[in-house]
């Protein structure tokens, strides 16, 4: 953490050093926002991530779908969302995992869940 | 004659807006106390009939990524395209720019010791375009003003502080005003509210310190520009620190500037406020 950012619980601060982390996790989501790229993703994600790099341990992360795992890893929540999409997972399905519930679990705390 | 700011808009960019836009799901009840909200802000709107707008927001990874990250970048453009963030591109016209107006901007924003990337191409997503949705929503002709994006790192650590984003704004209003086109200007600060999108804390929001930020931008803006990026993110979710930009709306409006709409609505995961002023 750099000298400004205080640690807050259950809570991940995307910093400078967070990003370089996930470097290539981002720039691997970045690439999801060109259609045809969403077609490779969905046609091999193996050879996929294997063509930007990803380590083992990153490719894990996507095959298991961890999407808290990919965040402290350092995947920019904006870019996870890429993603979400290409694999069909909704923010609120992905929030679900993050808070370990179930996807009606979740439902139940919201205000008016029908604002989806 | 100079240009002028003439009202400031703070709001909320709720990503899920723009489908429910575009199926036309703004009736459902889910959604309507939201868009019944807009139904006077965009009355208030067609009476100043301003030409411009200047847009506050953040990209989201779909038109600038790591390999470089300006923290304050203004468009010169005449047009900016729709951006597919990884959902495909809504359909939507591309937005009209304000050149001129742009290249005032930036000459101003440097002279004044701002020094920003500028940006001949950017295209535009949620950010930008939800707000655009409920302000100024488009016709058959395309969007009813121009557009001047001003694209702020509130992602990737470390942040502007709220107090640069209020210089900020107060930069912008000098600016504007030594512009010489005679045009009406609308400044939008987009993003927040209280908002949480991952770890356990995901779904965090605290309506108390979103009622209090209204407030507080309202009546003491100086004082409010002094929040630290932590005391926000702690007590309204760390992806609520989106809401330093409307700091910079603010400070493009004087302190006197009269407050003529308010609302907030928080029915999932987001806070979503508005407040408009005009002077």
């Amino acid at each position: 953490m750099g000298i400004s950012i205080k640690e807050i619980p259950d809570t991940t601060i995307f910093d400078l050093r967070l990003s370089r982390r996930g470097f290539r996790l981002n720039r691997m989501c970045a690439a999801l926002c060109a259609p045809a790229e969403r077609e490779a993703f969905k046609r091999d994600e193996e050879a996929f991530m294997t063509r930007f790099s990803l380590t083992e341990e990153e490719k894990n992360l996507i095959r298991n779908r961890d999407f808290q795992g990919l965040i402290e890893a350092g995947t920019n929540i904006y870019f996870l969302l890429k993603i979400g999409a290409a694999t069909g997972t909704s923010l609120y399905r992905m929030g679900a995992q993050m808070r370990g519930e179930s996807y009606d679990e979740f439902l139940a705390t919201r205000n008016i869940k029908g604002a989806v | 004659m100079p240009s002028r700011i003439v009202a400031g808009i703070g709001l909320s960019h709720v990503p899920s807006v723009g489908p429910v836009v575009d199926r036309g799901r703004q009736a459902e009840p889910a959604w309507k106390p939201l868009f019944d909200a807009y139904v006077p802000v965009r009355e208030w709107l067609q009476r100043l009939k301003p030409e411009v707008a200047i847009v506050v927001y953040n990209d989201h990874g779909a038109d600038f990524t790591f390999e470089k990250y300006p923290t304050f970048a203004l468009g010169a453009a005449d047009r900016y395209r729709i951006a597919d963030e990884g959902f495909g591109t809504r359909a939507l016209p591309e937005v009209p720019g304000d050149a001129e107006l742009s290249i005032h901007l930036c000459e101003s924003l440097v002279a004044q010791e701002f020094d920003l990337t500028v940006c001949q191409e950017m295209g535009v997503e949620h950010g930008f375009l939800v707000p655009m949705n409920l302000c100024f929503p488009h016709t058959s002709s395309g969007w009813p003003v121009k557009c001047v994006p001003l694209q702020v790192n509130v992602v990737q650590h470390p942040l502007p502080t709220a107090r640069r984003c209020y210089r900020l704004g107060q930069a912008l209003r000098r600016a504007v005003e030594t512009h010489a086109g005679d045009l009406k200007v609308v400044i939008l600060g987009t993003g927040g509210m209280s908002h949480q999108l991952q770890g356990k804390r995901f779904g965090y929001m605290n309506e108390a310190f979103d009622q209090w930020f209204l407030d507080r931008l309202e009546q003491d803006p100086e004082a409010l520009a002094e929040i630290t990026h932590h005391r926000i993110m702690e007590e309204a979710g760390a992806e609520a620190v989106e809401l330093i930009m409307w700091l910079t709306m603010r400070g493009a409006l004087p302190r006197s500037a009269k407050r003529v709409h308010r609302h907030y609505y928080a029915p999932m995961t987001t806070g979503m406020g508005l407040i408009a002023f005009e002077g």
